[in-house]
């Protein structure tokens, strides 16, 4: 069963599929980087992000790829503004009622998915969804390969960002000592809601780099929430090096998990890492202890 | 007790009111409350709607032609219940469809669900309408109340791998070996343990089975594997999202077979399904429920269906059927005591249904005439290519060279 033209492909295949985890769990660490907070809400808003692709294709035959133009600054704002005005407001400062505000909303978003968009599944069919690249003697679909390109090049942008602008120096100062910064004249408030929509837009990368290859329902954020986490705890909690590593490494272990155990059993591997990240290195990879 | 003059006018009173008030109430009888359980929510939740739209559908037709004569044109009230595709939710929502007074109820579509909620509600004896549910523990446990009006996989796998052989004879035996393809639930390790088991007794080899999650993110791996392994035939018993995304992965990976045969596709004979994905799935083969395409009923319901928007996939034909048969139960029950419609669904020999069944006979809780039909995606819709009676196409078969 594992021969060499078996396990190419499968690396291939698990380094892909783990560039796309690395893009959706990037959001997710920014987001409890800065604000201390686990967002519940990602994989909902995910798949709002995913219906949007959906629509612009659907009614106005807006190619996914040139959707990332309306989608990252469109769930910017919607991120910005749900930080602003429900998550900031509904916690009270208080960082367990925003689990729990985020909670809410994923229950209120999927629901009223389901309500006004139906349970069905839904695809897009481009004229790349079954273009296969060749990759020494593996076959990766287009949108596979794009993906990766795409989770690499937002990760090389969110460094930028984080490392060379006021923005980034003003969040890292947040996310390391509030009281510090909000003494020092950021608006804290501001900040919190810009690392929201900075976390948001890096899903509306990831609905236009995923619809391509995959569906959306309104349950489809459960698909890839709980490996979102794992790859966040596995990388180390608000670190995007980590998120990007962990998620190839996910990737890969799902994949080569698959292959030998077989699709079903495989998951395990994810679950073995996320409890054993949690045991012995509780900070994960890149992670600085707190 | 003296019989007095105003005593004699209260009795007479009483009396007339209780003779003439129901005949003035007659006209609207109370209601028949049918709990209509489904996953309509979480994972299954586009079947679960499905077979809940079908459900309605014979509801409305039931009300709309004048509800149960027998009990004076009472009309169904259906009671909507949401398992969130988790069994145990179901049996949370049969206590509550219970506390409403419901006399029967129709679901709860996935097989672990219909275990759990069959079982609570044989605690209150509430007739069980089973609309989907193919696993056989459902009618193996004797439970009085369970009425399964469709075929189980042990039927529907036994006629599949029959129909496969007598196509695979005719066509000078081109297929010789399969790889099986399942869900990891009830349906789909049933269905495919089965078919591992009876398939070598027919001369077919096994080459390998493979199980997946639910859901399932990508089949790469597997189409990897169903590649290296070169099997004639591929056999896929899924849901429906991951039976799409399956056969959409074996499209791009090059992963030609001479057929797709599956049984229980969940999107094997769906017209959604070939409508949006008509390059993925083009000639696949499916050992499904399927209504009888010569019955012109089967047409107007379709149509009906249709034209509310439903895509008459197959939980919504199984739906809507039990539904009906249910309420030919009531009009023979006269009642809408628990026990009545037991009895009348025990006793029944309903044939005016869209399916491809006969009579129906119910032995253990199961409709001995059930059976399942094959269909094929033909010229972008699902059509029936075996067995010869019901057929609307003749099967192309096999569907490629390999």
């Amino acid at each position: 069963m594992l021969e060499p033209q078996i396990l190419w492909p499968a690396l291939l295949n698990g380094l892909t599929m783990g560039a796309i985890y690395a893009l959706i769990a990037l959001g997710l660490t920014l987001v409890y980087g800065v604000l201390h907070i686990i967002n519940f809400a990602h994989g909902s808003l995910l798949m709002l992000g995913l219906y949007a692709v959906f629509f612009l294709f659907k009614f106005w035959k807006v190619d996914p790829y040139v959707a990332l133009l309306a989608l990252v600054p469109g769930m910017f704002a919607l991120g910005y503004a749900l930080q602003r005005l429900v998550i900031g407001r509904g916690s009270h400062g208080k960082d367990e009622n925003i689990l729990l505000v985020t909670l809410g909303l994923s229950i209120i978003i999927e629901n009223l998915a389901l309500h006004f968009f139906g349970s069905e599944t839904r695809q897009i069919e481009t004229a790349y969804s079954s273009a296969m690249v060749n990759i020494a003697g593996a076959s990766l679909t287009v949108p596979r390969v794009a993906a990766s390109a795409g989770a690499l090049t937002c990760c090389a942008i969110l460094w930028l960002i984080m490392a060379r602008t006021d923005l980034g120096r003003a969040i890292r100062a947040i996310a390391k000592e509030r009281q510090g910064a909000r003494l020092v004249g950021i608006d804290v408030e501001h900040i919190f809601a810009m690392s929201f929509g900075i976390g948001l837009a890096c899903l509306g990368a990831a609905a236009c780099f995923l619809l391509p290859a995959f569906y959306v329902s309104p349950q489809v954020g459960h698909t890839f929430v709980l490996v979102a986490f794992t790859v966040v705890v596995l990388g180390g909690m608000g670190s995007f090096v980590g998120s990007l590593v962990g998620g190839f490494a996910v990737g890969v272990v799902e994949s080569f998990g698959g292959l030998m155990l077989g699709e079903s059993l495989g998951q395990i591997g994810v679950f073995v890492i996320f409890i054993a990240v949690l045991l012995f290195r509780p900070s994960g990879l890149f992670g600085h202890k707190v | 007790m003296k019989q007095t003059r105003r005593i004699f006018i209260k009795h007479t009173a009483a009396a007339a009111g209780a003779m003439g008030f129901p005949l003035i109430g007659g006209a609207q009888p109370a209601p028949i409350k049918i709990g209509v359980l489904h996953p309509v929510t979480g994972a299954l939740a586009f079947p679960g709607q499905q077979c809940r739209e079908g459900t309605m559908l014979a509801i409305e037709e039931i009300n709309a032609r004048g509800g149960i004569k027998s009990m004076g044109g009472a009309k169904i009230q259906p009671v909507l219940g949401d398992a969130q595709s988790q069994p145990q939710v179901g049996a949370a929502e049969v206590e509550k469809m219970n506390e409403q007074g419901v006399t029967a109820i129709v679901g709860a579509y996935a097989s672990a669900i219909c275990l759990a909620h069959t079982q609570a509600a044989a605690k209150y004896n509430i007739p069980c309408i089973i609309d989907q549910g193919v696993a056989e523990q459902i009618v193996q446990r004797g439970l009085k109340n369970v009425f399964r009006f469709g075929p189980g996989y042990e039927k529907v796998v036994r006629a599949g791998i029959n129909y496969l052989h007598i196509m695979n004879t005719v066509a000078g035996r081109p297929i010789r070996s399969a790889v099986l393809v399942h869900e990891e639930s009830l349906f789909g390790t049933g269905t495919a343990q089965q078919i591992a088991r009876d398939l070598p007794a027919m001369g077919y080899e096994v080459l390998e089975t493979i199980k997946h999650a639910n859901p399932t993110r990508d089949f790469n791996n597997i189409a990897l594997r169903i590649k290296s392994r070169n099997p004639d035939v591929v056999i896929p018993s899924s849901y429906l999202n991951e039976y799409v995304l399956l056969l959409k992965t074996l499209k791009q990976q090059g992963v030609a077979p001479k057929a797709i045969y599956s049984i229980f596709g969940g999107g094997g004979s769906n017209p959604k399904v070939i409508k949006e994905n008509p390059g993925d799935v083009d000639l696949v083969l499916d050992c499904n429920h399927w209504y009888n395409p010569k019955n012109p009923k089967s047409r107007e319901v379709r149509a009906r269906a249709e034209k509310k928007g439903l895509f008459f996939t197959h939980e919504v034909l199984m739906a809507y059927t039990v539904t009906m048969m249910l309420g030919d139960a009531l009009e023979r029950a006269k009642s809408s005591r628990r026990e009545a419609v037991l009895d009348a669904l025990q006793a029944s020999t309903w044939s005016d249904h869209i399916m491809p069944y006969g009579p129906t006979k119910f032995v253990n809780g199961q409709n001995e005439g059930a059976q399942p039909l094959v269909t094929q995606y033909l010229k972008g819709d699902v059509k029936v290519v075996l067995p010869n009676n019901f057929a609307e196409a003749e099967a192309v078969f096999p569907a490629r060279k390999g």
